[in-house]
């Protein structure tokens, strides 16, 4: 057997991830979280504000992370439209303009009372701009230095949410989600930390050790990986239970029967990887 | 010449850019220097799509191994930039009805956006998933507890990764919120997985990323001043005077 083991073709472990990310997807099944300290810190700041105040939400990542950054920022967005708040919508990356898109899409389809047909008084797409870092200290410093005009073209002084705004200090919140360079650490190095704006992120895995480091003072709050989102979404559902009737908003924690099955299986290759080295160890072929 | 202008222009934007932190005067220098930073950063897709076809191009012209796949790129490169410019299938913006380009060019249903849709998205979600299956195929063949320090590493994600699941309630969560040994301010319940994760996160990752953090902060200062002063030329190329 383990002689077996030790020449296992790694085609069959493809397989069992297959298996195990695909059964429980197509399956749905769920399972309840209970919200961490982290979490309920990145709901607050958005809950606690009050409705219809001005946020900022910099959508900073591509479709090879969007299974993992959508979820979150589907929640940042449906969480925003319930407190009815404005949303100035921007990205740092090319295809972010489509994830815009997505969250334009929820506030049109959800909530059309507060949103259809309400652009430019309710929410507003700035779409992108180039410069990474560049961008970002310009415009908590003169926003209409990089950005004259919004997606459409349209002059940033002919839109009533942007005509007085001269940059984005004047805005109560900042929501960034983000996948990597240019993200989260640049908004708080160059936005929030400089100039003191409340700033929540969500990140995927890999990056939520680099964030750490600025929580609780530059940074009220992060969701970290998907994990991070299913626990936000849970705690939006626990203050409006009316979401829990809408499948769309519990994308993370359908996620996280995958992630747990998954995890389970690596977990179980990594011990049978070492009980295979211990065996061969003791057969003397490792020195 | 060709040098001491760029240095120049480094030295006086990088001065100036110091300078908004201290000198109320130079932010508003600060922010045209950023401008005129973030128009030329637009350049650069300019300049990385010139590099992208003499690069491809000179593989196709050599015939070099794989030469295929840089045809590919360069058919897909100009299909993508043809239908983004030219707006292929979308429909006039309706405040301009009698302007043929005047609609957006990712409008839902438009062929850029479709590109987007169904190409673009599904295979990068596509690589972006195949990490699954070689982490999982290197988890079993190199994640060996070769010694102590692998060792502690291979516990420590073992914790991660079963408390970042529901498998820390199933595993811990009966663990009772009782204090050990009378009032000694530790329960049973703070070593259940979920919390022991984020205790090793936001104590031990903290601590590691934050020296690291320092670490780094500390080189890029070094590193800029060397710049800014024109010690450090390399960013110029070559350092023969052209």
């Amino acid at each position: 057997m383990l002689d077996f083991l030790q020449h296992l073709d790694r085609r069959w472990i493809f397989l069992l991830m297959f298996i195990a990310v695909a059964v429980p997807l197509i399956m749905g099944t769920t399972f309840p979280e209970v919200p961490s300290d982290q979490v309920m810190a990145v709901f607050e700041a958005v809950d606690n504000l009050p409705d219809g105040s001005n946020v900022v939400m910099a959508l900073d990542y591509d479709p090879a992370s969007q299974g993992e950054l959508q979820p979150m920022a589907s929640a940042f967005t449906r969480h925003c439209a319930i407190k009815k708040h404005n949303i100035y919508f921007m990205t740092l990356w090319p295809q972010g303009i489509s994830m815009i898109q997505n969250s334009i899409g929820i506030l049109q389809d959800e909530y059309p009372e507060t949103y259809k047909g309400k652009y430019g008084t309710k929410y507003v797409n700035l779409g992108f701009r180039a410069g990474n870092e560049g961008v970002i200290k310009l415009v908590v410093e003169d926003l209409k230095k990089s950005y004259s005009t919004d997606i459409h073209g349209t002059n940033l002084d002919n839109i009533p949410l942007t005509k007085n705004l001269k940059n984005i200090q004047q805005v109560d919140l900042l929501c960034n989600v983000s996948a990597g360079y240019p993200g989260s650490q640049e908004w708080v190095l160059y936005g929030s930390s400089p100039f003191d704006i409340p700033t929540v992120v969500g990140c995927t895995g890999v990056q939520a050790p680099i964030m750490l480091p600025y929580i609780p003072d530059q940074l009220t709050g992060m969701l970290a990986a998907i994990k991070g989102a299913a626990e936000y979404e849970q705690a939006i559902i626990n203050a409006y239970p009316e979401l829990e009737s809408n499948p769309n908003a519990k994308e993370g924690l359908v996620r996280m029967g995958p992630q747990l099955v998954a995890h389970l299986l690596l977990i179980s290759l990594i011990l049978l990887g070492n009980v295979i080295y211990i065996w061969e160890r003791k057969q003397g072929l490792h020195q | 010449m060709k040098r001491t202008v760029p240095l120049f222009i480094s030295a006086i934007t990088g001065f100036v850019l110091i300078g908004t932190a201290f000198i109320p005067k130079f932010v508003d220098w600060g922010n045209d220097a950023m401008a005129w930073f973030n128009l030329l950063a637009a350049f650069a897709f300019i300049l990385g799509g010139g590099n992208l076809l003499k690069m491809q191009l000179q593989k196709i012209s050599a015939q070099q191994p794989g030469w295929g796949y840089a045809a590919v790129t360069l058919i897909a490169f100009f299909v993508t930039l043809f239908v983004g410019l030219v707006k292929v299938g979308v429909h006039p913006n309706v405040k301009f009805p009698e302007f043929a380009w005047s609609g957006d060019y990712l409008q839902e249903d438009g062929a850029f956006w479709w590109l987007f849709e169904y190409i673009f998205t599904p295979l990068s979600a596509t690589m972006f998933a195949l990490l699954a299956f070689y982490i999982s195929s290197a988890a079993f063949r190199a994640f060996r507890a070769k010694n102590t320090e692998a060792t502690i590493l291979l516990i420590i994600a073992v914790i991660i990764l079963l408390g970042r699941t529901y498998a820390s309630v199933w595993l811990t969560g009966w663990l009772p919120d009782e204090f050990i040994l009378g009032d000694s301010g530790i329960k049973y319940s703070d070593f259940n997985l979920q919390n022991l994760s984020e205790v090793i996160m936001e104590n031990f990752t903290t601590a590691g990323m934050r020296a690291i953090k320092i670490g780094i902060a500390l080189g890029v200062a070094s590193t800029s001043l060397k710049v800014l002063l024109g010690v450090d030329r390399s960013y110029l190329g070559s350092d023969q005077e052209v």
